[in-house]
């Protein structure tokens, strides 16, 4: 990967509680995403996954350790500060969705842009061509309750999108979605990071994390194992042209 | 399946010389099964021997022969545009149609080397299960980010896209087993080496 290092965390540690109480949900975690890069967190239930979401995306911070966005050392930041930072620079898509189900999709889309002080027809404007990005600019007046599963999905990350946000942040995206449903919202995932921005992915799907350049392994709050970096574009292109799965020939050996 | 059942999957379409037979075989199964012409040629002798298979009569006139000069007829009989051509006997086709009305068999399961590998090493002492399981987790993980890469890459190609798909979700069980080994085990508490 070529890009920046967008979001880099160093020597993370955080602990929850305190004296024989304590739980140290993270313990010296590194890690960096590049723009143009997608990272994928896998571990079981407990191993620090959604910690190290939160921390990334500065709504909690370390007990000890950095973590710098495009630089910026988020601990460093005064709550205003931090809470622009969080608006302008970061997206988030929750299993959940979390849109209004008062607001339409592209006033749910326009929010966090008129939050950041955008005016109300520029926003609207923005979030029509995110809805468009996502393959939703005909739902834009819809309700949530209107729209089906996947293309709530979709709208939570054109929401996620709107506007010039370069950290992409994504806790179970695909949650409740059928394979083909969740391979597409993976599939605008990839593309928007492709197109210029870093994402961090937590799933317990390996199929959907398989979208990300490289996976981290998490347990107990700690790094326990990556697949590293994929391998460059013509290192897959040659066997796929002679043949992608022939003997000794395939990405990862031969097949049996 | 056996190459046989995929030939004789594929004559079934239209006769076919065993060279362009061979060449249909590895383009249908998207490349993941290679063939040479030596197993392709045997396989036909012996569909034949079975008779399931026959040579298509009138070969020379289904090809347009007859209106070929005669220099340019002289060149391509030993072309192999103009080997015997093969089609399906009655009993061939039959057996076709079993073929796909019946399920796959299963393989004989319990000889998963992985399986094996991880059942011995819970047993084995001072062997951490646990890292055994993790190094089999990151090395799945990366074949199957490179599966996903060229599924996606594959774009409209259908028969592709089901052979991968199907390497995609092959390999998710195997890391989801994975999962599931490493939780009965973190609950059982049982294993014999350290924990990393």
């Amino acid at each position: 990967m070529s890009g920046p290092v967008l979001l880099r965390l160093h020597g993370v540690t955080r602990v929850h509680g305190s004296g024989e109480a304590a739980v140290h949900a993270l313990q010296g975690v590194d890690l960096e995403v590049r723009l143009g890069e997608l990272v994928a967190v896998m571990g079981p239930s407990g191993s620090g996954k959604s910690t190290l979401l939160t921390l990334a995306g500065g709504l909690d911070t370390p007990s000890s350790g950095t973590v710098e966005v495009a630089g910026e050392q988020i601990e460093g930041l005064d709550q205003n500060r931090r809470a622009r930072l969080r608006r302008r620079g970061v997206g988030y898509v929750f299993q959940d969705f979390n849109l209004v189900p008062a607001l339409t999709a592209a006033e749910n889309v326009a929010l966090p842009r008129e939050l950041d002080g955008v005016r109300a027809r520029k926003a609207r404007r923005e979030a029509l061509r995110a809805l468009e990005e996502v393959g939703l600019r005909e739902v834009a007046d819809r309700f949530p309750e209107e729209m089906s599963g996947g293309q709530r999905q979709r709208v939570a990350i054109a929401r996620a999108l709107v506007g010039p946000r370069r950290l992409l942040l994504a806790d179970e995206p695909t949650g409740a979605l059928d394979s083909l449903t969740g391979e597409d919202v993976m599939r605008l995932l990839r593309a928007r990071v492709d197109a210029g921005a870093a994402g961090l992915l937590v799933t317990h799907e390996p199929r959907f994390a398989a979208w990300a350049d490289r996976t981290v392994f998490l347990r107990d709050g700690v790094v326990v194992d990556s697949t590293g970096e994929r391998p460059a574009p013509e290192s897959l292109l040659a066997p796929a042209v002679a043949g992608p799965f022939g003997p000794g020939t395939g990405p990862s050996g031969p097949l049996t | 399946m056996t190459v046989r059942q995929g030939m004789l999957a594929l004559l079934a379409e239209e006769p076919m010389h065993c060279y362009h037979l061979r060449q249909r075989f590895e383009e249908r199964t998207g490349g993941t099964w290679p063939l040479n012409i030596g197993q392709a040629y045997t396989t036909v002798q012996r569909l034949v021997r079975d008779g399931l298979v026959e040579l298509a009569p009138d070969d020379g006139a289904a090809t347009g022969a007859a209106a070929t000069p005669r220099g340019a007829l002289a060149t391509r009989s030993r072309s192999p545009q103009t080997a015997e051509r093969y089609r399906l006997t009655t009993a061939g086709r039959d057996e076709v149609d079993a073929w796909w009305t019946t399920p796959v068999e299963r393989g004989t399961p319990t000889r998963d080397e992985l399986a094996i590998k991880v059942a011995l090493a819970v047993t084995a002492p001072g062997v951490d299960v646990r890292a055994v399981v993790q190094a089999q987790r990151t090395e799945s993980m990366r074949a199957l980010r490179d599966y996903t890469r060229l599924a996606a890459e594959q774009g409209s190609d259908l028969t592709w896209a089901l052979v991968l798909d199907a390497l995609v979700f092959t390999t998710e069980a195997e890391v989801r087993w994975l999962d599931h080994v490493e939780a009965r085990i973190a609950r059982t508490g049982g294993t014999d080496g350290g924990t990393r």
